[in-house]
């Protein structure tokens, strides 16, 4: 039997159990994308845009689904203290793909933010009490029908995090979601999230993914984003998980007029991970930020996939993706940015950077640009180097120890990324993670009690 | 003992020897000059003091401080007292100049088994010997040596200097590239560090920054070969009649 025909047994079986406790606006694709699903099977190396990254090999695994989804015992506010200080943030977890709801915490939160007009919180609830709300969105972003890791996850999705940030509401502190795998078994979780950001309104959200040691856990995430005009959105990433963790993030993004959204993208430490990041600018003056880095070792994977569609004129894109590969971890970045036709006036510039610090490690690098108008500003860069030897001569030269003097120049080359998150309590907070990492010291990002232990 | 005692020293780049037997003793106080035409091997002896992995040594010993030199890697060798001023400082994006160089001195405190310095200490040490090559404040929050002009980055050697507060200096070409007046600020900071504890190698083409430090013994380099050695009147000699003379004596011309 292929590994895609167990999954599609599974949803024929549960398909009714499934769409009888989720709601109408989420059901409305199910079928749909399975059958999308069904017809192309998981994404292998002779796709296109998965030429370094295998997934289905990586669902071949035997996993538990949680497709009733029992909440575990766990409370992940008493296991878990993110301890990136002062950052004063309205918090909630997705334990697996379940998102949390059993502290009084998120109950508080949750009317904070509903004082500011903002709604947020567990996606399949949001569903059923505000209908309008999600189905206005869900899946119109989203490309199941061409990616099919997210038709599977359309399929069998049923919760995740939704915010809604109303017209000209700037919201008081950053969201921040973190996503959570701990279970007692090999696990996958398929979770869905959903953010839009109204006219001239303005997020910050912060989403980490972390996963516990005990057992194999795949996770397929994908999150749907809409800005509209004059709305601003900065999104940071950060995945600090385990070596048994297969991570497949997929990110769409809408982009009306004269929006503006940052998007920084930092795997600090994973296992195997995909992520995609697909943008569409459809109003003029819309700005795009993508940044990325990414520390490899052992034999980490790590791709990044991004697409960027300007279809419309006057919008402006920067794109800066870095690596640093250790021992035989192995990096891929493929970015794309379309010019469409009549996109006079656009200004797009990409650039990724890499570091393989020894032979072993691979990385492979696909910048590209495609336009179709003629009156535009755009650049796209990539190079594969290692670290300046004059200048580790150099610092070796005043007494600092080479493996030091190393350290430094990987936090060098770091450092423009990091530059780019602008909540300050985050930037310094990631500063010292990133040192930390690099000096291979053992750490978590957070005084966890039991995650990530 | 000298503090540095070379013995014919040979050293090759690649498959190319360039050092071909070189001897040369430096005591504590002393300022030695070593001169010579171009591609003499004059950097290459810097580089091969320093441990530049770009060079092998194939025969010959050093000693410094009566330590195996040539054993040592680069960074122990700055530890133990060395310090090269570049001919060409190299600039590090990224990394900035506080840092390098709290890195820097902490790390040779803690070879020398004393304790680092406490953010004040540090503070206050690197504030009076900038002032002393009068290096501009803000360079200190800048990356290592990044977007700084030739002047600024020379004077950034000599600060360097006067924090690591090294035995021997090899001071590469330092005056090239340098208008008179940086020329002057950058004496005045070598001489400001001269001690009776201390030597220095200057290497030169001309006479110009030895009006400002004065050597003790003046070396000619010729060859991959210390040919000629005399006191500080041989800068003038050599300013006067150039390098044609040593060469004829040598049989050369």
């Amino acid at each position: 039997m292929s590994v895609e025909q167990s999954y599609i047994d599974i949803y024929n079986q549960m398909a009714d159990k499934v769409k009888a406790q989720s709601s109408a606006p989420l059901n409305a694709l199910r079928d749909d994308a399975m059958k999308a699903f069904a017809e192309r099977g998981f994404p292998t190396k002779r796709w296109e845009d998965f030429q370094r990254t295998d997934l289905k090999e990586r669902y071949a695994t035997n996993y538990g689904i949680n497709l009733t989804q029992f909440n575990i015992d766990f409370n992940p506010y008493s296991a878990f203290k993110c301890d990136v200080q002062a950052i004063k943030s309205h918090l909630f977890f997705v334990v697996n793909d379940v998102f949390y709801c059993g502290d009084k915490k998120v109950d508080d939160e949750i009317a904070a933010l509903a004082k500011q007009g903002i709604v947020a919180g567990s996606l399949r609830k949001v569903a059923k009490e505000h209908p309008e709300l999600v189905e206005k969105y869900y899946g119109k972003a989203a490309k199941w029908d061409v990616d099919t890791t997210v038709a599977f996850n359309t399929a069998f999705a049923q919760d995740g995090f939704f915010i809604y940030v109303p017209k000209n509401v700037e919201i008081d502190s950053p969201i921040q979601i973190i996503n959570v795998m701990n279970a007692d078994l090999d696990l996958m979780a398929t979770s869905r999230n959903l953010v839009v950001v109204e006219e001239g309104a303005k997020l910050q959200l912060l989403v980490c993914g972390h996963a516990s040691k005990k057992f194999n856990y795949l996770c397929n995430r994908v999150t749907e984003v809409f800005v509209n005009n004059y709305g601003t959105l900065e999104m940071y990433k950060l995945e600090d998980s385990q070596d048994c963790m297969t991570n497949i993030g997929s990110l769409f993004i809408q982009q009306q007029a004269d929006s503006n959204v940052l998007v920084n993208e930092i795997t600090l430490k994973n296992g195997f991970t995909r992520n995609n990041i697909d943008v569409a600018l459809l109003g003029e003056h819309a700005e795009l930020s993508m940044c990325g880095m990414a520390i490899g070792d052992g034999n980490k994977h790590i791709d990044n996939h991004t697409f960027v569609d300007h279809k419309v004129g006057h919008c402006k894109t920067t794109e800066l993706y870095k690596y640093i590969l250790n021992d035989e971890s192995v990096g891929s970045f493929d970015g794309k940015i379309l010019v469409n036709k009549g996109s006079q006036k656009t200004e797009a510039y990409q650039n990724n950077r890499n570091i393989v610090v020894t032979p072993t490690a691979k990385m492979y690098t696909k910048p590209h640009l495609e336009i179709y108008a003629d009156d535009v500003k755009c650049s796209h860069g990539a190079a594969v180097g290692q670290l300046d030897k004059d200048a580790l001569f150099y610092m070796q030269s005043r007494g600092i120890p080479e493996a030091e003097a190393r350290m430094l120049l990987m936090v060098a080359f770091a450092n423009d990324v990091i530059e780019n998150i602008k909540i300050e309590a985050l930037r310094t907070r990631m500063h010292m993670l990133v040192e930390r990492r690099f000096r291979g010291e053992t750490y978590t990002c957070g005084a966890c009690t039991d995650i990530c232990k | 003992m000298g503090l540095l005692e070379i013995r014919n020293l040979h050293a090759n780049i690649g498959d190319k020897e360039i050092l071909k037997g070189v001897d040369l003793t430096i005591n504590s106080g002393e300022v030695h000059a070593i001169m010579g035409p171009n591609g003499s091997g004059k950097s290459t002896l810097s580089a091969v003091l320093t441990g530049n992995p770009a060079y092998t040594v194939t025969e010959g010993s050093v000693l410094f401080n009566g330590k195996n030199l040539l054993e040592m890697a680069p960074e122990d060798r700055a530890r133990e007292g060395m310090f090269l001023s570049f001919q060409y400082p190299v600039e590090i994006p990224g990394v900035s100049m506080v840092n390098f160089i709290r890195t820097a001195v902490n790390e040779k405190r803690k070879y020398l088994g004393q304790p680092a310095l406490s953010a004040t200490e540090f503070l206050k040490m690197m504030r009076e010997r900038k002032d002393l090559v009068e290096l501009d404040n803000k360079l200190a929050n800048r990356s290592v040596n990044e977007g700084f002009s030739g002047g600024e980055k020379k004077r950034n050697e000599i600060f360097q200097m006067a924090m690591l507060e090294p035995k021997l200096s090899i001071l590469d070409e330092t005056d090239s590239g340098l208008d008179i007046d940086a020329l002057r600020i950058v004496a005045k900071g070598v001489n400001h560090l001269r001690s009776s504890e201390n030597a220095s190698i200057v290497i030169t083409h001309y006479q110009r920054l030895l009006d400002y430090i004065v050597p003790d013994v003046v070396h000619v380099l010729y060859k991959g070969r210390i040919v000629k050695t005399a006191g500080r009147e041989l800068v003038a000699e050599l300013e006067e009649k150039g390098y044609d003379w040593i060469k004829r004596e040598l049989g050369d011309l």
